[in-house]
């Protein structure tokens, strides 16, 4: 029997994807400053019942196993129940996010008796303060009712999904405790510069030290910590963390938006990374087997720069979008490459130039003051909270024509 | 890990569902929500011919799988059973 390597195989794309993402709508109760999606809106042209059905009648052919349903907050779409009930009735397992705004006692003794059914409650900190500043005021006494409501009405297992930022990677044990207490299954992800996350990314990824924090806690608690595999860029410490240590974008992995546009992954809501819609003649089947960008990905990789480190093999060059949004070249380090060659590339970047995420249905006027004004910002005027420093515009005349333009070393 | 019988009937677990892939196959549980892989074509035919075969020696065999080659496949069984992906077949 020979065996290649998997992760070798995963490389060139499967038939379907392992790992689905599918975000229902863009709307959402709450308006959390990292939100990878820039939710909060509804968009009006979210695909209609009639279009999932069809949706999910496609992954069934395909036999995709069970798709990750998000958004927004996939719960306040009126047929959100019926969406669900007729995946699983058409052997499609559903585990949604939420933030648990839906939860009742009755949907949770519902949920409790589904073996086709898994439930993902998020929540960025352990105590209602690093939570709050987060998701918003009142969103940590929701989260825990629904757990609460949950553990009560027998689901055992259910996730608790937190992204580590630099408030809340302190709080680890704390979260660990938690699920415990709820009879839960804590997941943690990384934190991506995606959406509204561009913006925060400066103040709340973790830094270099908290990182290690975070690496020496997976390697001691990795078996019963789910990662959605998300820290493999930590690989370069060293040990390989438990999961698949690839970049799964567009071979295992891809996102359905709520318009039907399929992008490689979740964190990579641009243009650049759109490989198709599900309302194009060969649906959802035909853009992931044949969409060119997929098929790209699906090719050699040039690992660049990063090629001769010694720490590539563990870590692959870290996350694409990752990279994208920080305005990183795709084939050098990450920004959170933990050898700092992420550290010293970004030097070189002029972070007003990285490439935007596409589409943004943010509530209008809520979060922050948004100081509008014309001309010039005033000097010594304090930028927005946790949004990358900006220069003041260069004026047009009286500047030399390459004012701030810096070299890139490569 | 105890051995795996190769002389019982074993079967796919009733909520395992299975994608071919180019390298083998993918299999999924619903109920410990678990996916495993299988990692050749050959050790997807035998898989594929549990359900048909008395013990699943009689599965290797119909699968083409060498006397030789017999441990190495039982050791791979006793994965997926470890993991409930198949379980064994009790007469009905």
């Amino acid at each position: 029997m020979t065996i290649t390597s998997l992760v070798e195989e995963f490389r060139y794309g499967l038939a379907a994807p392992i790992c689905l993402t599918w975000e229902l709508t863009y709307a959402c109760n709450l308006s959390c400053v990292h939100c990878l999606s820039s939710s909060g809106r509804r968009d009006p042209g979210e695909l209609t019942t009639a279009e999932c059905q069809r949706v999910i009648d496609e992954l069934e052919r395909m036999q995709v196993f069970y798709v990750n349903i998000g958004g927004g907050e996939p719960t306040v779409r009126p047929d959100f129940w019926e969406l669900v009930d007729y995946a699983t009735a058409h052997h499609v397992g559903v585990k949604f996010s939420t933030n648990g705004v839906k939860i009742t006692p009755a949907v949770a003794t519902r949920l409790a008796v589904s073996d086709y059914v898994d439930v993902q409650i998020s929540l960025d900190g352990a105590t209602a303060e690093v939570n709050d500043a987060i998701r918003g005021a009142g969103s940590y006494d929701l989260a825990l009712r629904a757990m609460r409501w949950l553990a009560d009405a027998g689901f055992a297992g259910f996730k608790i999904s937190v992204v580590m930022t630099r408030q809340n990677v302190g709080q680890l044990d704390a979260f660990y405790a938690l699920a415990d207490r709820f009879g839960a299954q804590l997941r943690i992800t990384r934190l991506r510069p995606s959406g509204r996350g561009a913006d925060v990314w400066d103040a709340l990824h973790p830094t270099a030290a908290q990182q290690r924090e975070l690496y020496d806690w997976l390697v001691a608690h990795g078996e019963n910590v789910l990662t959605g595999d998300s820290f493999f860029h930590l690989a370069g410490y060293g040990q390989a963390l438990p999961g698949l240590n690839m970049c799964g974008a567009g071979r295992v992995v891809c996102l359905i938006d709520p318009v039907g546009d399929v992008y490689a992954c979740p964190f990579a809501i641009h243009d650049a990374f759109l490989a198709g819609n599900v309302r194009s003649v060969g649906g959802f089947a035909g853009v992931w087997r044949d969409s060119e960008l997929f098929t790209a990905l699906r090719g050699p990789q040039s690992g660049g720069a990063c090629a001769s480190c010694s720490a590539f093999d563990a870590c692959q060059g870290g996350c694409m979008a990752a990279k994208f949004f920080t305005g990183l070249p795709l084939d050098g380090p990450d920004p959170e490459c933990v050898r700092g060659f992420g550290h010293e590339a970004l030097a070189l970047v002029d972070a007003a130039a990285a490439p935007r995420p596409s589409g943004d249905h943010s509530h209008r006027g809520r979060g922050g003051p948004v100081p509008v004004s014309i001309g010039p910002r005033p000097t010594g005027a304090a930028a927005p909270v946790g949004s990358a420093p900006r220069s003041v515009p260069d004026r047009a005349c009286d500047q030399n024509p390459l004012a701030g333009f810096v070299p890139s070393a490569r | 890990m105890a051995d795996f019988d190769l002389d019982v009937a074993w079967r796919l677990h009733p909520q395992v569902s299975v994608r071919p892939e180019r390298f083998g196959a993918l299999l999924y549980h619903f109920g410990t929500r678990r996916l495993s892989f299988v990692k050749t074509p050959e050790l997807f035919a035998v898989v594929t011919a549990l359900d048909s075969q008395p013990t699943a020696r009689a599965a290797c065999a119909l699968a083409g799988v060498g006397t030789a080659e017999l441990p190495v496949y039982a050791r791979a069984l006793g994965t997926l059973a470890a993991s409930q992906m198949i379980c064994e077949r009790t007469a009905a």
